[in-house]
């Protein structure tokens, strides 16, 4: 490794350690928030979150999984499609909620059915599983933010592994993942996890009930507190049904049940 | 996306441009005004360009960029139609407007509206907004002057208008945005789809367009 005293990079034109390493595509300006997309051109307009969904809110239950997720995306500021549903049936084993970009959550869409319809030939009867997806998927994004590339998107894979085991996962535009009976996306983050988990029991899964009652209260929350969320929601459900096969569905679109009457009771300020 | 923040606002892009599908076809309109800053550099643009003879294209954004991907769209679909021996659809032209303006999307300013008839889903309208995403709207609409005919739209638009309503409540969005927005102007351009094929309609301030002065006091020279 070391070679006159210098280290070796890690790999060819890799990252020496200890040394600063200029990543490929960085241009040097001295501002490290820029991403730029290398083009023909020499624009070097940012490619920033154009059109984007907010939260996606996933938890597990004893016999599977639900992601739910409002039907907006906006521009900006702009409320601007107010009935796009952003969870997807990946297979029969796999459902996904995409948030951040929607632009770039249509396009790793199209990649993903291009793999499903592969997978399909194969004609082996095995479809893929969940865990193999988000595995993908964080390699897939880690090497875009590494080439200062990013897609600008943060995704909630769920569904059921082998064996009939419920798996849920967050990756989001870093190439982070994360694993858990409860994950969430944007605000849900900091508004819906809290909620879940002082709910869970210690000793046990939730219920399906448990589970949709929580998704009820949270997407009514994250509608209250979050500006870029939508009072419409859909709730993708990928459950065991029999030791062979799973129901996997998006159901929707649900509305929030909003509660304003108590407002009367709020004069002055 | 918490250190990115600041990138999120989007930029408007100059124009009032609009689609809405109705029974049997789509009606598409938009404002003639193309301004370079605070210059009306053609202030009776077409902005309803052809793609095929059922799908027309609404250009808001970069004029250059909106031309220039019109121009290549129609070109491949052309050649696409001729491969398959079948008029294209408006799905089809849809997505390769959505390919341009999603693969290039550092480069571009540039946001579609498609629209037109095809034989396997009727009158369809699609909308490839900054970003380059793909979604199927009833009624759509776009540019700067979209911003302040949305609550016109909300309140006015009715699902399958038959095909006069539709024209007159076109013709009055855009009439609405360009009252507001300086970066719309001139006379309303509409255009009409259907299976019969494409009917232009022009409508401006003054039924003739001629500039009509009343009520002027001459100036008296003694």
């Amino acid at each position: 490794m070391f070679n006159n005293g210098i280290v070796q990079p890690l790999w060819y034109n890799g990252p020496s350690p200890g040394q600063f390493y200029n990543f490929p595509g960085y241009a040097n300006n001295g501002n490290m928030k820029q991403c730029h997309e290398t083009n023909n051109s020499d624009s070097t307009r940012s490619t920033a979150m154009i059109t984007t969904g907010s939260s996606v809110l996933g938890i597990k239950f004893d016999q599977g999984v639900l992601i739910a997720a409002d039907t907006l995306v906006s521009y900006g500021s702009l409320s601007r499609f107010q009935n796009i549903d952003r969870i997807f049936k990946i297979n029969d084993n796999i459902i996904m909620g995409g948030g951040g970009d929607f632009a770039d959550i249509q396009s790793i869409m199209r990649s993903i059915d291009q793999k499903m319809i592969e997978d399909q030939c194969y004609a082996d009867n095995i479809a893929m599983r969940p865990k193999a997806l988000a595995t993908w998927m964080t390699r897939v994004l880690y090497n875009r933010r590494s080439r200062m590339n990013p897609l600008f998107i943060d995704v909630v894979i769920g569904g059921i592994d082998e064996n009939n085991e419920p798996y849920l996962a967050n990756v989001d535009l870093r190439g982070r993942a994360f694993s858990d009976y409860v994950v969430s996306t944007g605000f849900a983050r900091h508004l819906a996890l809290p909620l879940v988990r002082e709910k869970k029991p210690a000793d046990r899964d939730f219920t399906l009930e448990e589970a949709s009652e929580l998704i009820r209260q949270c997407m009514e929350v994250l509608y209250y507190r979050d500006t870029k969320n939508s009072s419409q929601y859909t709730v993708g459900v990928c459950k065991v049904k029999d030791s062979t096969s799973n129901q996997c569905d998006v159901e929707g679109p649900f509305q929030v049940d909003e509660k304003w009457s108590f407002a009367k009771m709020v004069k002055g300020y | 996306m918490d250190a990115l923040d600041f990138l999120e606002t989007p930029i408007s892009t100059g124009t009032t441009i609009m689609a809405v599908e109705f029974e049997g076809g789509v009606v598409i309109g938009a404002d003639s005004r193309t301004s370079a800053g605070s210059f009306v550099a053609n202030r009776v643009t077409d902005k309803l360009t052809r793609i095929t003879d059922h799908i027309y294209c609404c250009r808001s954004g970069s004029a250059a960029d909106t031309q220039a991907i019109a121009d290549i769209v129609a070109y491949s679909l052309d050649y696409h139609e001729n491969q398959t021996g079948q008029p294209a659809t408006v799905l089809e032209a849809a997505s390769e407007f959505r390919n341009f303006c999603y693969n290039y999307r550092s480069s571009l300013l540039a946001a579609m509206i498609v629209a037109g008839w095809d034989e396997k889903l009727g009158g369809q309208v699609y909308s490839v907004p900054l970003g380059g995403m793909l979604v199927r709207e009833a009624c759509a609409i776009g540019g700067s002057g979209s911003s302040y005919i949305y609550g016109f739209v909300k309140e006015h638009y009715k699902p399958n208008m038959p095909l006069e309503d539709c024209v007159e409540f076109v013709k009055k969005a855009v009439k609405h945005a360009i009252f507001r927005d300086t970066a719309s102007g001139g006379v309303v351009r509409i255009g009409i789809l259907t299976r019969e094929g494409f009917e232009r309609r022009l409508f401006f301030n003054t039924e003739s367009g001629e500039s009509v002065v009343q009520n002027t006091l001459e100036l008296k020279v003694e």
